[in-house]
């Protein structure tokens, strides 16, 4: 009988307040969809950040070289250090706890045709351990050249997906000849398109990738615009970098202290501070829900305190005929968390829906639709949901339902 | 008749007079922020097991007020307060409850009745908050229903029932949990003269049996068929005679 009358008081009570108690589920529902679908993106978004991280390369350094900024053992300041081709096996040999490394020589003005067709551009000459440095991953069908294709100088191009579809249309590139700078050059890969956030030289799916041997010897120059190191860790990132001018400094004669000599990229570095940027966001998204919810918190808590204030005669009834504290606040706080709880399901099948609606668009290449389209609602965030949830609902009966075991029996029950 | 008892209390007058009510020098000031009211200014009371006791007096004197501290509905301002055998003063909240439950049984003059429920459930609810057995509360319930004439009205809501049979329904909620004593304020105050007697007469057999009672009564007809009167004045007990019997 104590469900049976807990269960009538709500049913009464709500009856009563029926629009309120409709208004206040909705507002909890509200709350919960704004805050699941908040953190959803947030999610979603921070799933396409690290994609597009990786998409550039996992833990690695991009490196330009300049000029000495410091006299070092008698060389006056200002002298340039040009590392060449030869120096990437130099250091990778001196640096063997490095994951990868590779230098990269670039021509912007190269004439690429097909047929009928003649496009100006990029044209990368590296190591053939960019593919997986740097993600070129290939499409079905097609490769990233190997050691041997590097060993031999052959005349292999890999090309970015966009770049290869300027050239040849529709058509399959991979086992296509095509003319760069008049030399003739065999397709042997496109890149599979890939989300990217940054970039050190130009689109990536813009460009034309062949083995830096094979560079050479069509420009005629050695001299590396950048390299790139690779560790196996985030945290040896610091003194890779560190051992990589030692190293440098050796073979050139300058001071390894000496921050002029070469421009850094540490993408490790930034990527702390993505992450710091996205724990900022994802907490504004959670409060933004959790005040949400608060308020329909607070719209149950006063739903139950116009309970209380209607029932003070029963509640005195009940008191006067020894009803302990508990039995008193117990329907309060149970009313409280029905409502809560109600309304945090309805919230959940509304935002599990859109969720689901919203995967079923195709972003259609789109960018910025791709990094937002794509909200994922995961374990994590629907139990801190569901703690929220839990927390407002016993606070919002917890509230009303003290209010209703501080009253005053006698002074209620007092026939006037 | 037998009434089934669910609990005995072997500690009635624990202080050897078989006193269940023992009030000494008991004030009551209602502090209402501007102004005192000094509802009762001094009571001495003492009530036996199985004595039947009219409480009479003007409007205003008190009597509400001491009934409520009886009942533990309330607590004293000041003075000593036994009841069977165990001081009040010092019980928190729940303490309180548990004598409300167990040891008075409460009548009102407007029966207090939870308007949702059954009269049946009305009665049981006490019996709830007391833990008995769904079993227990079932028999008891009927018994008790039955004992003041509404066997037949058990599943009717307050709504449905007249003032004389509310507070038939009321006193056998009171007399649910099986307490030392039963206290009534003005229970025929709202009822016709016939619902009214009937009432009393009810109180009479129960006294008869060796229960207790503290009645609050206006009508001197219905006062002089206690025991025992007792007459409040300006929060004092003025009068204080037994009836013959
Ligand atoms: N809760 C309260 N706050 C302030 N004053 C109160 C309160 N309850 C009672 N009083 C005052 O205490 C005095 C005694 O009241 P009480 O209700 O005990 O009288 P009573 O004898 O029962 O009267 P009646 O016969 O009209 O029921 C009155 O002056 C009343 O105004
Ligand atoms: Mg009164």
């Amino acid at each position: 009988m104590r469900l049976k009358l807990i269960f009538q008081l709500f049913l009464r009570s709500s009856m009563l307040q029926k629009k309120r108690a409709i208004l206040t589920v909705a507002a909890i529902a509200w709350g919960t969809v704004a805050i699941l679908l908040l953190l959803a993106f947030g999610q979603g978004l921070k799933d396409q950040l690290m994609k597009s991280r990786r998409a550039m390369g996992l833990n690695i350094a991009v490196i330009w070289p300049g000029e000495t900024s410091r006299p070092w053992k008698g060389l006056p300041a200002g002298r340039p250090v040009r590392p060449i081709a030869d120096d990437v096996e130099y250091l990778r040999q001196r640096m063997p706890d490095l994951k990868g490394v590779l230098g990269e020589i670039h021509s912007w003005g190269t004439t690429l045709t097909y047929g009928r067709k003649t496009v100006t551009s990029h044209v990368i000459g590296t190591n053939w351990i960019y593919g997986e440095m740097r993600n070129h991953i290939p499409q079905p069908g097609g490769r990233f050249f190997n050691p041997i294709d590097e060993a031999e100088k052959r005349r292999v191009v890999f090309l970015g997906n966009k770049l290869a579809t300027d050239i040849f249309g529709k058509e399959d590139p991979v086992g296509k000849t095509l003319q760069l700078n008049s030399s003739p050059y065999l397709v042997i890969g496109v890149m599979k398109p890939k989300l990217q956030m940054g970039n050190y030289a130009g689109p990536e799916d813009d460009h034309a990738v062949i083995p830096i041997t094979t560079y050479i010897a069509q420009y005629g120059t050695q001299q590396l615009n950048n390299l790139v190191i690779q560790v196996h860790r985030p945290e040896e990132m610091p003194e890779a970098l560190k051992r990589f001018k030692e190293v440098l400094s050796a073979k050139y004669g300058f001071n390894p202290e000496d921050p002029k000599v070469f421009g850094i990229w540490d993408t490790v570095k930034g990527s702390e501070i993505m992450g710091k940027m996205m724990l900022g966001i994802e907490l504004f998204l959670g409060i933004i829900g959790a005040l949400t919810l608060l308020i329909g918190g607070i719209g149950v808590a006063n739903i139950m305190y116009a309970v209380v204030k209607e029932k003070t005669r029963e509640i005195g009834i009940q008191m006067a005929m020894g009803a302990r504290r508990s039995w008193i606040t117990g329907p309060f706080v149970l009313q409280g968390l029905i409502y809560t709880l109600l309304g945090g399901a309805c919230g959940l099948v509304i935002a599990v829906t859109i969720v689901i609606l919203l995967s079923l668009i195709p972003t259609g290449g789109n960018q910025a639709l791709a990094f937002l389209g794509k909200p994922t609602l995961s374990w994590p965030i629907g139990i801190s949901t569901a703690a929220i949830l839990g927390l407002i609902g016993l606070l919002a009966g917890y509230f009303p339902a003290r209010r209703a075991a501080s009253i005053d029996p006698a002074e209620t029950l007092r026939y006037e | 008749m037998n009434w089934p008892l669910i609990r005995r209390n072997g500690r009635n007058g624990a202080n050897g007079n078989g006193a269940i009510i023992h009030m000494d020098g008991i004030t009551k000031v209602y502090d209402t922020g501007k102004v005192k009211v000094e509802a009762l200014r001094g009571i001495d009371l003492s009530v036996q097991k199985g004595e039947f006791v009219a409480i009479v007096g003007p409007s205003g004197s008190g009597k509400s007020t001491l009934m409520n501290l009886i009942g533990c509905l309330d607590t004293p301002t000041g003075g000593q307060f036994d009841l069977a055998g165990e001081a009040v003063a010092g019980l928190d909240r729940d303490q309180l409850a548990d004598v409300r439950n167990r040891r008075v049984g409460f009548i009102f003059q407007n029966f207090n009745l939870l308007p949702q429920i059954s009269a049946f459930e009305n009665v049981e609810m006490p019996m709830l908050f007391g833990g008995v057995s769904k079993r227990e509360r079932r028999e008891r319930a009927c018994e008790l229903l039955e004992r003041v004439g509404l066997g037949n009205r058990m599943d009717h809501k307050p709504t449905e029932l007249s003032g004389g049979q509310m507070q038939r329904v009321a006193i056998a909620r009171a007399l649910a949990m099986n307490p030392d004593i039963l206290l009534a304020d003005e229970p025929t105050g709202n009822l016709d003269s016939a619902s009214g007697g009937d009432i009393m007469t009810l109180f009479k057999n129960l006294w008869e049996q060796g229960g207790t009672l503290v009645v609050v009564t206006h009508d001197m007809a219905l006062a002089n068929r206690a025991g025992r009167v007792v007459e409040i004045r300006d929060g004092l007990i003025v009068r204080d005679t037994a009836n013959a019997a």
